[in-house]
Formats: C-alpha cells, sequence, structure tokens
C-alpha cells in the first residue's frame, strides 16, 4: 500500500492539470520514490487514485526509459557514452566503473548497492566524460575521480 | 569583446535565487510588459527579429500572432526545457542558474498571447534544473510576479513544472503536448498546428529556453537593439555549446553569426594539442558535420543552412584526427534508432535496418554494396516521417558519408579503421 504521504502528493499533483491523465507521469514518480521501482501494484494504485484505466499507466510507463520496470540498486551509476563523451573516452570510464564494480552494464552488485547503466546524452557535453548517479550529475570525469566518487558513495 | 546577456548573472553568488535577480534589474520587464498592449509586444518581437532558439528558427513573433485573440478562448504557453540533442547543453545553464530570467520570459509571453497556464517541460534527467526551477516558481509567486493579478494588474498566470522521463522525442513539440497530456509521447500530424490546435486542445505556443529568456532583453533594450546583434535576417545573443576535443570545451554566448573557426579557435581554445582538426557538428547530432574548408560559415539559420547543414541548438562538436568516423557515425546512429518513437514505419524500421548495416561496417563485416544501401535507405526515409526525428537521423549520417565516404570504403574493404590503423 502507498503511505498516506505519497497518495497525498498524488492528489496534489491534479491540481496542476485540467486532466487526471495528464497526472500520471509525476505520479509514476511518487510510485518510482516510493517502491525504488515501477512496481505492477504501484501502477494500478495510481490507476485507482486518478480515476483512470490501468493501461493508460502502464502505457506510460513502458514508453519512458527513466520509470524502472525492475529494481535498481541504492545508487544507479549510469554514463554517457553518446558523442560528446565517446570522444573524451567515456566508453573507457564504462570500463573502469565495470572492473571497479564487478558486474557489466544493465547488472547490479549482489550486495544491491550498485546498478551499471549506460544512457544517452544528458546535456553536459561541455564537461565531458561525464556521468550521473541518482539524480547528481558528475562531471569531467577520470579514472581517479570515479574511483573517489565510488568509493565516497556508502 | 561581446558582452554577456543571456548569460550576464551566471557568475553571480546564488544567481539562481530571486534576490540576486532583483539585484540586477530583474522582473522591471515584466513591469514594463503589463504596461502596454498585447499587440504591441507581439509587434516588438517580431520587429526584433528573434527567431526560435531550439533549432527551427521559425520567428517568435509570428508564432505569437496566430494565437486567436478571443479572450474566451483558453490559451498555453509550454516552454520546452527537453533540452536532449546531443551536443547541447545551453537551457540547462540558463534553469540552473537565471530560472528568473526563463520565468520573467514566460510572464511576458504569456501576457501577449493571453495565456493564464504555463507548463515548463524539462527533461527528468535534470533534477537539479527542476528543482531550482520550482523553487524559483515559489519565489515568484510569493513577489507577485506569479499568480493572481500580478503587479495589481487584471493579468493572473500559473506556471507548473512537467518532469519528462528519458525520451528525446519530447523535444519535439507535439510529443512534448501529448506528454503533458499523459500520453506515450507519439508525435501528431500537422496541420492543425498548436497554435490553434494545442496542448488539452487548445492554442498554444511552445517555445524553447533560450528564446523565452531572450524575450525580457526585448523589452527592456528594445527591438532595435535587438536587430542590431549579428546578421539582418537572424539577428540576437546567441549561446553556442562547444565539446569534444577542443581545449576549453564550454558554453559561449556570442553574437549570431560568429563564424565557426572563430568559436573553435579563439573561444574553445582550438584542437587539442598533437591533434589536427578533423570534422565539426556545429547544430547538434542531427545537423550535418562540415569540414574544414566550411569553417567560415557565419553560425547562423540562413548561412548554415546554405551550407547543407543546420544551426539547430547551436551545439559545436569538434571531431579530431585520431577519431574514426564511421565509429562516430554509429554512436550517432544508435542514439537516433534507440530514440525513435517507432510511430511511422520509415523512422522505425528504416533507423533499425541502417543501425544493422553500420554495425557490420564498423565490425569489419561490411558487404559490397553497403554503402549504397546505406544512402537509398536514406531516401526512403527523409521527408517521409511524421516528425523530423527520421530526418534528423539521416542528415547525420550523410554529413558522414558524403565528407568522408572513404573511411566507409576503407572499412568494408579492409574490415578495419582508418583511422588507428
Amino acid at each position: 500500500m502507498l503511505s498516506e504521504v505519497a497518495v497525498n502528493e498524488i492528489k496534489d499533483i491534479t491540481t496542476r492539470y485540467p486532466t487526471k491523465r495528464s497526472c500520471v507521469m509525476p505520479a509514476l514518480y511518487v510510485i518510482q520514490k516510493e517502491y525504488g521501482y515501477i512496481t505492477e501494484e504501484g501502477m494500478r494504485e495510481v490507476a485507482r487514485i486518478l480515476g483512470v484505466r490501468p493501461v493508460i499507466v502502464f502505457e506510460v510507463s513502458t514508453f519512458y526509459t527513466m520509470y524502472n520496470k525492475k529494481p535498481v540498486g541504492k545508487y544507479h551509476v549510469q554514463v554517457c557514452t553518446n558523442i560528446a563523451c565517446s570522444l573524451l573516452n567515456g566508453e573507457h570510464i564504462v570500463k573502469v566503473i565495470s572492473r571497479k564494480l564487478g558486474i557489466k552494464v544493465k547488472e547490479t552488485t549482489t550486495d544491491k548497492k550498485f546498478t551499471l547503466s549506460t544512457v544517452e546524452c544528458l546535456g553536459s557535453c561541455g564537461t565531458a566524460p561525464m556521468m550521473q548517479v541518482n539524480d547528481r550529475y558528475y562531471e569531467n570525469l577520470s579514472d581517479d575521480k570515479v574511483e573517489e566518487i565510488l568509493n565516497g558513495l556508502k | 569583446m561581446f558582452e554577456p546577456v543571456l548569460l550576464k548573472n551566471i557568475n553571480i553568488p546564488d544567481s539562481f535565487k530571486i534576490a540576486a535577480y532583483l539585484n540586477n534589474g530583474g522582473y522591471q520587464a515584466l513591469k514594463k510588459a503589463i504596461t502596454l498592449t498585447p499587440d504591441t509586444i507581439i509587434q516588438m518581437v517580431k520587429d526584433s527579429g528573434l527567431r526560435g532558439r531550439g533549432g527551427a528558427g521559425f520567428s517568435t513573433g509570428l508564432k505569437w500572432s496566430f494565437i486567436p485573440k478571443d479572450p474566451t478562448i483558453q490559451k498555453y504557453l509550454c516552454c520546452n526545457a527537453d533540452e536532449g540533442e546531443p551536443g547541447t547543453f545551453k537551457d540547462r545553464a540558463i534553469i540552473e542558474y537565471d530560472p528568473h530570467q526563463l520565468i520573467e520570459g514566460m510572464a511576458i509571453a504569456s501576457y501577449a498571447i493571453g495565456a493564464d497556464t504555463a507548463y515548463i517541460y524539462i527533461r527528468g534527467e535534470f533534477a537539479l534544473g527542476a528543482d531550482r526551477l520550482e523553487d524559483a516558481i515559489r519565489e515568484a509567486y510569493a513577489k507577485g510576479y506569479l499568480g493572481k493579478n500580478i503587479l495589481k494588474s487584471n493579468f493572473s498566470l500559473d506556471i507548473y513544472v512537467h518532469r519528462g522521463a528519458g525520451a528525446y522525442i519530447c523535444g519535439e513539440e507535439t510529443a512534448l503536448l501529448e506528454s503533458i497530456e499523459g500520453r506515450r509521447a507519439l508525435p501528431r500530424i500537422k496541420p492543425p498546428f498548436p497554435a490553434l490546435v494545442g496542448l488539452f486542445g487548445k492554442p498554444t505556443v511552445i517555445n524553447n529556453v533560450e528564446t523565452l529568456a531572450c524575450v525580457p532583453h526585448i523589452i527592456n533594450r528594445g527591438a532595435i537593439w535587438f536587430a542590431s546583434i549579428g546578421p539582418a535576417k537572424s539577428p540576437g545573443p546567441k549561446l553556442f555549446g562547444v565539446s569534444g576535443g577542443v581545449n576549453k570545451p564550454g558554453l559561449y554566448e556570442l553574437p549570431m553569426g560568429t563564424p565557426l573557426r572563430e568559436i573553435i579557435y579563439t573561444h574553445a581554445g582550438g584542437v587539442k594539442a598533437g591533434r589536427t582538426f578533423k570534422a565539426v557538428i556545429p547544430g547538434g547530432v542531427s545537423a550535418p558535420m562540415l569540414v574544414e574548408k566550411d569553417l567560415d560559415t557565419p553560425m547562423d539559420f540562413d548561412s548554415l543552412a546554405a551550407k547543407g547543414s543546420m544551426l539547430g541548438s547551436g551545439a559545436v562538436v569538434v571531431i579530431d584526427d585520431n577519431t574514426c568516423i564511421v565509429k562516430a557515425a554509429l554512436i550517432t546512429h544508435e542514439f537516433f534508432h534507440h530514440e525513435s518513437c517507432g510511430k511511422c514505419t520509415p523512422c522505425r524500421e528504416g533507423l533499425d535496418w541502417i543501425a544493422k548495416v553500420m554495425r557490420r561496417i564498423e565490425h569489419g563485416e561490411g558487404k559490397e554494396g553497403d554503402i549504397d544501401l546505406l544512402l537509398k535507405l536514406c531516401v526512403d526515409i527523409f521527408g517521409r516521417t511524421f516528425c523530423p526525428l527520421g530526418d534528423g537521423a539521416v542528415m547525420a549520417l550523410r554529413g558522414a558519408v558524403n565528407n568522408f565516404r572513404e573511411e566507409f570504403e576503407y572499412h568494408v574493404e579492409n574490415k578495419k579503421c582508418m583511422v588507428n590503423s
């Protein structure tokens, strides 16, 4: 069951839009914060609170990549491998992290602490190579800097 | 030395807070705007020559003038802050460091078109930016620059932040509207254009962040001042984000029409030591790459179009001689392939086919005829899709093949890279 805080957050979202359907995207973020990823139960709860058919919630959650359909680690390490980062060795950064964490891209460490992903351009090209860990950007990466950042995540 | 306009505040401590904005002349343009008629403002923006900074370069004033004048019809303003064109990081700077500049521009635009509700569609990854915008909006309400009866006038405006969730296609304006409406972001067919049938079926203006950030300056300093910066047909200050193999990558605000060579060599410090210039993507990855002989091209909408490329978002990605163009083209293509929304067949199937051919060329498994097959597929996609995503993929690929065909051929014949071989 969703917490009362989460339910109220979803109800507050409905004041921003003239339709209930528009609330689906922000409500899915509430679910992701609550459960760590998008669960089927969570999607059904969103549909129930907003009074829309569940399929409306399912189709949105499956279209957008930032809604995690599977559990991710406590720290979701997302490394940009698009053109600007790639020109400055973004792929090498992926290898460094992969080696350090002992996981491949799209995998999660057994202690559920880290998930490693590669992502498309995050709009940080002037400070490439870069990665995002959960909501935070880390820029101008080097081998040493990556090591330090990952060691600092407890 | 060009004095920054859009970035003038970004080095001030706490530049994102309303106190800093007000101390530097903030919200004076809104005060002035609400003493003018909406038509006067639209005319000023038309006269300024401001063209959309999202990449299409359409006249902003003209776009606003298409909105019906009937005051009984609900209208919306949407700010496109879905900055996703690879290479681009300009709107993020405004959002994170000077959000009030954007909010003031949105308030003036809403007043001009008669909108009482506006949405900022920000890409989901910009969490810091979205938080700063929400904080800035709260500050603006508290000071009476947003909400009911703004500055004791009859003008009221609510602004909401809508966070995207990782889909490049949402930068396409009709896909963006679908996304705010809570749907999968599949572009709509045009016409009808959003100015008549937009968000929730109502007349809607969609403007880019940088475009809206120009508006307060036009109101404060006048259309003639704005029109006097850069080329007559494409005037104003412009943010250029330089990335890739240069000494000083970063964001540079310069007059529109600054030559590409000056941006790369004078401002961004030139190509890194020990490397030489090979190619440049001048306006985000959808813009066909240019080579050495094109470097004196002025960076404005018309000059780049004349060169067969485009200004796009003004994102300058510099590629040095250490880079294999086939690999760079594959990385770029994989992006378009991944981001195709799947609505229309030429883009969905065409980009997938191209990806398969490109991968085999890159991995040394290319076959005779593959390069011509790529170009044929480009013909089958270009101009045959609902939205410009498929066109962007084609333009990027054609730019690479047309300028560096010998590298593609080398890959096919020798099963390896020309570079580093």
